[in-house]
Formats: C-alpha cells, sequence, structure tokens
C-alpha cells in the first residue's frame, strides 16, 4: 500500500494555507483491526494525514528546496471520531517558517463537525543543527506526494 | 515601550511552558532548559518562535543558542574545554549569556547548563529595553 492519508487538495495558499481532503473507505485495511465491529481512523493516522497536509503546504513554500520531516506534535486534540463512508477535511496554516523550521496549526472536521486540532512543527533537516548530512535528492518529496499538488495544478517548477 | 522585568519572565515562562510542557512552577529562573526542563533541538526552535509572538520581534537562532559554527569548530573545542578563542566567539555571538563561572572550568559538557530560564529573560530584557 501506498503511505497517502490525504486524496486531494481542495485549497492551497502557497506559504499560508491548505486544505485537503480524504475519504475514509472500509478498502482500507486496518480499519477491520481498528476496530473489530467498529470501524474508526486510528488518531495516529489523522496526525499523519495533517502531517502530509502541513509538510507540502511547508514544502512547497520553499520550493521543495528542503527536507521537510516532521520533528514535533505541539498539542493533538481529538473531539470525534472519523468514520469509514465519510470524508474528512484538513486545514493547515502556517504559523511560522524559518530557516530551520516551521509550525503549523491544522484542524480536521467532517462536515460541520470539528474532530481534531493538531499543532505540529517541522524541520528541515538539512539546516540541523546536529550537523548531520543527508543525501542530496529530496526524498521526502516523492511522486505520490508531487502529484497530489498537479491534481490542483500548483506549478511547481518557478 | 520598556517592559518591566517581571512582566518579561513571566511571559518567558509561559513560552516555555507552552513549548516544553512542564508544570507553571518549574520553569523557575535557575531551571535548566535542557537537563531540569528536558528541552530537545526541535524545542528551541519552538521556543523563539513563541518568543518571537509573545514580545512582538524577530529572533535569528544564532542569537540565542550558538550556532554549529562554534560547536563543531577546532579551534573553539581542544580536549572537551572550549578555548579562549572560543569563550570569545560566544561572547561576541551571544552577549546576553553569564560565562562567569563557566569560564573556569570551560568544560563543552557543561554548555547546556548555561541555557537556564534567567538566560532567556536577560536576552529578552536586551533585546527590547
Amino acid at each position: 500500500m501506498r503511505w497517502i492519508w490525504i486524496d486531494k487538495f481542495t485549497e492551497f495558499e502557497s506559504g499560508k494555507r491548505a486544505v485537503a481532503v480524504k475519504s475514509i473507505t472500509l478498502a482500507e485495511e486496518h480499519l477491520h483491526d481498528h476496530f473489530p465491529g467498529y470501524p474508526v481512523m486510528p488518531n495516529s493516522l489523522l496526525t499523519e494525514a495533517m502531517a502530509q497536509t502541513g509538510g507540502i503546504l511547508v514544502g512547497e513554500a520553499k520550493d521543495f528546496k528542503e527536507k521537510v520531516i516532521l520533528a514535533k506534535i505541539s498539542k493533538a486534540t481529538f473531539y470525534e471520531v472519523a468514520r469509514p463512508g465519510t470524508q474528512i477535511t484538513l486545514e493547515a496554516v502556517v504559523e511560522n517558517i524559518a530557516k530551520e523550521a516551521a509550525s503549523i496549526k491544522g484542524t480536521i472536521r467532517c462536515g460541520d463537525i470539528c474532530i481534531a486540532e493538531i499543532a505540529m512543527m517541522f524541520s528541515h533537516i538539512d539546516q540541523n543543527m546536529g550537523g548531520l548530512d543527508f543525501p542530496d535528492d529530496n526524498f521526502v518529496f516523492n511522486d505520490n506526494f508531487m502529484s497530489l499538488l498537479d491534481t490542483y495544478n500548483i506549478n511547481t517548477s518557478k | 515601550m520598556p517592559m518591566s522585568q517581571e512582566d518579561i519572565t513571566g511571559k518567558v515562562q509561559e513560552a516555555l511552558i507552552e513549548a516544553l510542557g512542564v508544570d507553571d512552577d518549574e520553569a523557575t529562573l535557575e531551571a535548566t532548559l535542557i537537563d531540569d526542563l528536558g528541552a530537545e533541538s526541535i524545542d528551541f526552535l519552538d521556543i523563539i518562535f513563541r518568543l518571537e509572538k509573545a514580545f512582538d520581534i524577530k529572533i535569528a537562532r544564532e542569537e540565542l543558542f550558538p550556532g554549529d559554527d562554534v560547536i563543531s569548530n577546532a579551534d573553539f573545542i581542544v580536549d572537551g574545554k572550549v578555548t579562549q578563542a572560543g569563550i570569545d566567539e560566544m561572547k561576541k555571538q551571544l552577549p546576553h549569556l553569564d560565562l562567569s563561572d563557566f569560564e573556569s572550568d570551560p568544560d563543552v559538557n557543561k554548555i547546556p547548563d548555561l541555557f537556564t530560564v534567567k538566560m532567556i529573560v536577560d536576552f529578552i530584557n536586551s533585546k527590547i529595553n
């Protein structure tokens, strides 16, 4: 399976805000274990979906020159469950983008209902404080993620 | 508009409590960020973001915490001790750091102990007042 937890961007304001959607379906294997008889999208995957939404937003702001990695979940509060047969909306709003890191505030909704609020920080690992070296090519923004923006018609080759 | 030491301390403590998830009474002036409050490298950047917002100022990371050019420079660290050149560089880059005790035993492993809540309060004070 592919590690892509959002289906499509519906809004994208470069460097500011992005909205993605994800349909939750019983075709997702893990739902049958989480939980048997009561399938709900795990909070960990809701968090990953938000990380992908926010990570692409933050990455695009720097033309994908930085390797953007989820580094810290500052706050994550889950109010309702996300169930198969529904579509969730993930909104990421940039709070800060600096040379070494970025932070976003995220909200996940299902229709009008707020499912979760998640604040997170990303590290630009080539600018990291540890002085570690990473491979030259940007392994973070692979085809899966880049094609999401193509579908939204973002011109990424500035 | 100049801010009182109390106001600055209060806002710094608030920023640290939010960034590091510690209790209100843990962020005392003498508390060290790394050992006492459990800060890691990403937390330093979170702290800077929150301080910028709280005091409406811009802070470059190197202004508050020493950059890699000090820590990994062979001229500045010899046999686990910071050289005089290294100490001079730290004084230049981070004038708010109180190096008086550190100079008598400039053990590189003691550098993290310099990062206290008070250090941040002093830094903000010098920036805005």
